[in-house]
């Protein structure tokens, strides 16, 4: 009945398929072999292959390479930070804040002023310490060898590391006592210095430039909330008070928190770390102690030194509600 | 396959001459005169509807609302005098310089203030390794925080500036066209900061401009508006009068 079976079809177009296509493959090769050739087409499509070049760091008495941390950086840095260190790794598209991009050698947490490469150690004390309120974890199981080749390694992703050195570290001064004039004096400057306007009159991150904050990739970032967290909480930077000093002096580069290097001086700046610290309600500390001495109650600040004070800021420049 | 190679490249050639040639003949080649030290001027225009500048809302901050409250404040992308002159163009010698002018650094020291939230100037070209200031005339803080492209010779920084501080002395070490520059505190803060080798000019609310200092030679003059991009002149300066090199930007 049927003169032409399903099978016997089947292997009719293929018979004539075949031949057909092997022709016609030969004939487009033999016209497109010539001009390939003569052209010279560049390579296209995505870096297939990354140059490890022999970058080194230093971390006391240990010295990083590069090429040893080429398995762990795949392994555990790769997933976020991109192959090829400009942070379009895998996980990338959930986090927020993103990784930081390697390409572009701009890095938050700094001994040295705004603008300059971080330091050995600065890097090395970041993958330990891990950064507070992203997904950045914190390394610390990791041997110092392993972390100093990490450092090195991050440093094969931009020619920065090649051209210029680390800038020079901040000199911070010892930290004089904590008492209430050093807190007060803080919160005049935390006021002076409109640290209030992104970080909020109670440091909650409530400022009224806090909504429309960008980092320098475009992407809304939020100010620190001092207020949240409790006895452990940490900063980004840190959670020692070195640590918050050199977080303001040196500015965190990417982000939209200035440098204030120019414009505190260094016993100043401790004033207002111990200010800084009272934001912290929820945290136990020396800070908190002298203002719970004082039932919570933070002076208005006397500068004895200056006979001449500053004219008062005008009323539309003070937080409103006024601090603590 | 050898006759393929060569047909191939018979009708590149012809194509490449014939690029060439018509490149050439839409350049304008302007002959003028100068003295010892030439210049040029010219006007930068804007051909067509300029598009609407939008309103800057400063509510959020009350001293910079009130000095603006008579005269308010728009966005400054595309900026055109009453004579259709485009204001803000960076004007710079791409082309034809000597190492001695191109090297050459002025000692003029302008001014980068913040004033009223805006940044006066809006657009300002600098020599590399100019020293230029960084003011703050308002009576709040600002953060001037410009951002060069990553890995060049410039780099980001960031730094705070309350009110009353001294002006901050800075330079840049690269050419780039053009830096932008922006401020966090108040997020409708946008300028750019030109650095290029060599003598420079930016354009006045007429779209006019002078570029002085130049010795007699052949140069290619450049124009950069931050909404329409680059445009290109062949000038050549002579001793006497300076040389013109007027430049019309298309609206979008």
């Amino acid at each position: 009945m049927n003169s032409l079976k399903p099978t016997r079809f089947i292997s009719a177009i293929l018979f004539t398929a075949i031949p057909i296509s092997a022709i016609l493959g030969l004939v487009f090769a033999a016209a497109f072999a010539a001009p390939a050739s003569a052209q010279d087409v560049p390579e296209l499509g995505p870096k297939t292959h990354i140059v490890i070049k022999p970058m080194e760091s230093h971390i006391g008495n240990v010295t990083g390479h590069a090429a040893a941390a080429k398995s762990d950086y795949r392994r555990y840095c790769a997933g976020c930070h991109g192959d090829f260190g400009d942070s379009n790794g895998e996980n990338t598209v959930w986090l927020d804040p993103k990784p930081r991009d390697f390409t572009i050698a701009t890095f938050k947490c700094r001994s040295t002023p705004t603008g300059t490469l971080p330091t050995d150690e600065d890097l090395f004390n970041t993958i330990g310490r891990g950064l507070t309120n992203s997904n950045m974890p914190i390394w610390n199981h990791f041997t110092r060898q392993q972390r100093a080749d990490l450092v090195a390694y991050i440093k094969i992703f931009s020619p920065r590391w090649e051209k210029e050195k680390a800038g020079e570290p901040i000199k911070i001064p010892d930290e004089p006592p904590v008492t209430m004039e050093s807190i007060a004096h803080g919160k005049a400057l935390f006021t002076k210095l409109e640290c209030w306007k992104c970080h909020g009159p109670h440091g909650e991150g409530d400022g009224p430039s806090a909504a429309t904050l960008t980092d320098s990739k475009d992407n809304p970032i939020r100010p620190y909330n001092f207020a949240a967290g409790g006895n452990d909480s940490r900063f980004k930077c840190g959670n020692t008070n070195q640590d918050i000093y050199k977080i303001f002096m040196t500015g965190v580069d990417g982000t939209p928190m200035p440098s204030f290097a120019d414009v505190i001086q260094p016993n100043d700046a401790w004033d207002l770390v111990h200010f800084l610290r009272t934001l912290q309600v929820n945290r136990h500390g020396k800070e908190n102690e002298v203002l719970s001495a004082a039932h919570g109650v933070i002076p208005p600040y006397v500068d004895k030194q200056n006979t001449n004070p500053a004219p008062a800021a005008p009323a539309e420049n003070k937080p409103p509600g006024g601090g603590n | 396959m050898k006759a393929h190679y060569k047909r191939f490249a018979v009708i590149a050639c012809t194509l490449l001459m014939l690029g060439f040639g018509l490149l050439y003949s839409t350049r304008k080649t302007l002959n003028v005169s100068a003295a010892a030290t030439g210049g040029i001027t010219g006007t930068i225009k804007l051909d067509g509807t300029p598009p609407r500048q939008k309103p800057i809302d400063m509510a959020k901050e009350p001293n910079c609302a009130k000095a603006h409250a008579s005269n308010p404040v728009t966005t400054e992308a595309v900026v055109v005098g009453p004579k259709g002159g485009l204001k803000w163009v960076v004007v710079y010698i791409s082309e034809g310089l000597d190492a001695a002018t191109a090297s050459q650094v002025p000692s003029v020291k302008p001014t980068w203030d913040q004033k009223g939230c805006q940044y006066i100037p809006h657009v300002m070209s600098l020599d590399v390794n100019q020293h230029f200031e960084v003011a703050n005339s308002d009576p709040h803080s600002h953060n001037i925080h410009p951002m060069p492209k990553p890995n060049g010779a410039n780099h980001e920084w960031n730094r705070s500036q309350p009110p009353g501080t001294p002006p901050f002395d800075q330079v840049w070490a690269g050419e780039e066209i053009a830096i932008p520059v922006k401020c966090n505190i108040h997020p409708w803060m946008h300028g750019y900061m030109a650095v290029v080798k060599g003598p420079t000019a930016v354009t006045d609310e007429n779209g006019s401009y002078t570029i002085n200092n130049l010795p007699p030679g052949n140069y290619t003059v450049t124009a950069w508006q931050e909404e329409y991009g680059r445009q290109s002149l062949k000038v050549t300066v002579a001793a006497g009068k300076p040389a013109t090199a007027d430049f019309t930007y298309k609206a979008k």
